[in-house]
């Protein structure tokens, strides 16, 4: 597969703030990509650049095959941005705001109505869209916004925390909304602060802190970075306890409850293990649950280190 | 990859200067209060000027019994005014505009880069010109009466319309270095008031104390107005007077072309 947007040694600082602190990141097409960090880590600085909203202090960019700093025009001609802050016309319809976008992308006026009634429909704005934007709610003006990214058919699509300030039902019918257009052969490059969203949509996830990547790799891969995966393993009786406890010595036991938490990455093939161990021994497991880490883990696992730690995929 | 050689970039001036002045024109429309207030004011000057203060200062100018129509001497300068004061408007819509995220997706989009500013530019010259053709007709229902042929009223067209394009475009410069609308309608205070008002717009520079005389008769609007008049009384017309007008016309248009242009571009990938 080619890449969509290729990025080395990105730099960035405002003033003697360093903002982007030698990035280099590679989304391959027809995936979703996710840049996740906290408030202030450079998230919003790293679209703005590759959007050619703002320039780069150093760094070699290829955004859809073509130079950014070459040639801008053709990269903004296959890029779509749904920034943070709602880029709506709030004086202008729903209807208008996309018809605007159509006649900057030269559609006609026939096809430029088709297809705003069309992104209407699709959005579930149809009924909204006779009334002027500023009157919409937030996940009104989030889908109005993604459908005017979307109205010039972008190959390649920026969603700067698409869903930040949504209730949970916008921010899912959301998910599925960009869900829908990876399967159209879209490529997305999509910021977010909430760890549960890189995970439940992105392909690969990129973890920024303080301007540099210190993580990169699948929700899997990155799972696995961090410390804390366990089996835990209930028993009954607590005869079956002990003798589980002299099995697996490396268990840690909880003697009040008759649990067993056994270190554990959670693969299948480790899990194998366990259970043959379990099997030789004969002993009578009353309950098994596997924790995974969650990316919250990983989160703090990877950013309290300095030193930055790449996953090979 | 094979849809790099897909990618055209064909950029439109025309089409996306129309889109854009389609936008502020519809802007105007839902939000009429900075249109009506740039169209209302010019008419109230000349009515309290020509009807209530009118006789005072031409009798105070010798006018009067003596021929001095003093309404033929204010409207040429209610006109600049109307001018200058227009301004504020799309100062204020400009500094508004690049506070709303729908210019950043502007940016961002394969678009005639200046159209976003010159639909602001050639949304305030439509409005511009309507307030013009009012301060005209109710200077004319109150006296006015001007004596030009086609060609000079041509001339006093193009002069005027020179104008308002270099003014707006210089008040679109001023407001983008504004943070605020607020600040966007203070920072434009100097062209819509200072220039119209320290200038030969309300008595002849020779009824001026020295140190303001000084300063209206090397300011722009001075000979623009000179040229007005002579063009709308059909005066003879002091030929460096005119040409120092065009000059002014001109160096305002390019210096605030070229500074808006620069400050809309500020830190991006142009």
């Amino acid at each position: 597969m080619s890449a969509a947007i290729d990025v080395r040694g990105l730099r960035k600082s405002y003033g003697e703030k360093l903002v982007l602190d030698g990035i280099d990141l590679n989304v391959a097409e027809g995936t979703i990509f996710s840049l996740l960090g906290p408030n202030g880590a450079g998230k919003t600085t790293a679209v703005h650049i590759l959007s050619t909203l703002v320039a780069a202090d150093a760094g070699e960019i290829r955004v859809a095959g073509h130079d950014l700093h070459q040639s801008p025009e053709a990269v903004r001609a296959a890029i779509g941005v749904t920034g943070q802050f709602s880029a709506v016309d709030g004086l202008m319809t729903g209807r208008e705001n996309l018809i605007l976008m159509a006649d900057l992308h030269h559609l006609g006026k026939q096809e430029a109505r088709r297809r705003a009634d069309e992104l209407l429909e699709q959005f579930d704005l149809a009924e909204a869209g006779k009334k002027l934007a500023s009157t919409y709610s937030g996940g009104m003006k989030r889908r109005l916004d993604l459908a005017m990214t979307l109205v010039g058919r972008p190959r390649i699509i920026f969603l700067d925390e698409p869903t930040t300030g949504l209730d949970p039902r916008s921010r899912h019918s959301m998910w599925t909304l960009i869900r829908e257009l990876v399967a159209g052969g879209v490529t997305v490059l999509l910021t977010t602060q909430y760890l549960e969203e890189a995970d439940q949509l992105a392909d690969r996830i990129a973890v920024l802190d303080h301007g540099r990547l210190v993580a990169q790799g699948t929700a899997e891969e990155l799972k696995r970075l961090a410390p804390g995966g366990h089996i835990r393993l209930r028993f009954t009786s607590p005869e079956e306890f002990t003798l589980a406890g002299q099995v697996l010595p490396t268990a840690v036991p909880n003697h009040e409850a008759l649990v067993l938490q056994v270190p554990n990455d959670g693969s299948v093939h480790a899990l194998r293990d366990l259970l043959a161990r379990i099997d030789d021994a004969s002993l009578e497991v009353d309950e098994l649950t596997v924790h995974t880490p969650d990316l919250d883990d990983v989160f703090f696992a990877v950013t309290g280190q300095p030193k930055s730690e790449e996953v090979s995929a | 990859m094979s849809t790099t050689t897909t990618t055209t970039t064909t950029i439109r001036p025309m089409a996306d200067i129309g889109t854009m002045l389609r936008r502020n024109l519809r802007h105007a429309q839902r939000y009429p209060g900075l249109s009506l207030g740039a169209l209302g004011m010019p008419v109230i000057m000349i009515l309290l000027f020509g009807l209530v203060f009118g006789d005072t200062f031409s009798a105070g100018l010798g006018g009067g019994a003596g021929g001095f129509d003093y309404i033929d001497f204010l409207t040429p300068g209610i006109l600049l005014m109307s001018i200058a004061s227009g301004t504020m408007s799309p100062a204020v819509a400009v500094c508004m505009d690049m506070s709303e995220g729908i210019v950043s997706r502007f940016r961002t989009m394969a678009i005639f880069r200046p159209a976003v500013l010159t639909g602001h530019v050639l949304g305030n010259v439509i409005v511009t010109i309507v307030s013009l053709a009012l301060v005209v007709g109710f200077a004319v229902l109150i006296g006015f009466r001007p004596n030009a042929s086609v060609g000079d009223w041509l001339l006093a067209a193009v002069l005027l319309i020179g104008l308002t394009i270099g003014l707006t475009w210089f008040a679109i410069a001023l407001g983008l270095t504004s943070k605020t609308p607020e600040g966007a309608s203070n920072v434009v205070l100097p062209i819509s008031l200072l220039l119209p008002f320290l200038s030969n717009t309300f008595i002849p520079l020779e009824a001026m104390p020295s140190g303001i005389r000084w300063f209206a008769e090397y300011q722009p609007f001075t000979p623009i107005i000179d040229s007005l008049r002579h063009l709308l009384l059909g005066t003879p017309m002091d030929s460096s007077s005119g040409w120092l007008a065009g000059g002014w016309c001109l160096a305002i248009a390019v210096i605030g072309y070229f500074w808006a242009q620069s400050s809309y571009n500020k830190g991006t990938v142009a």
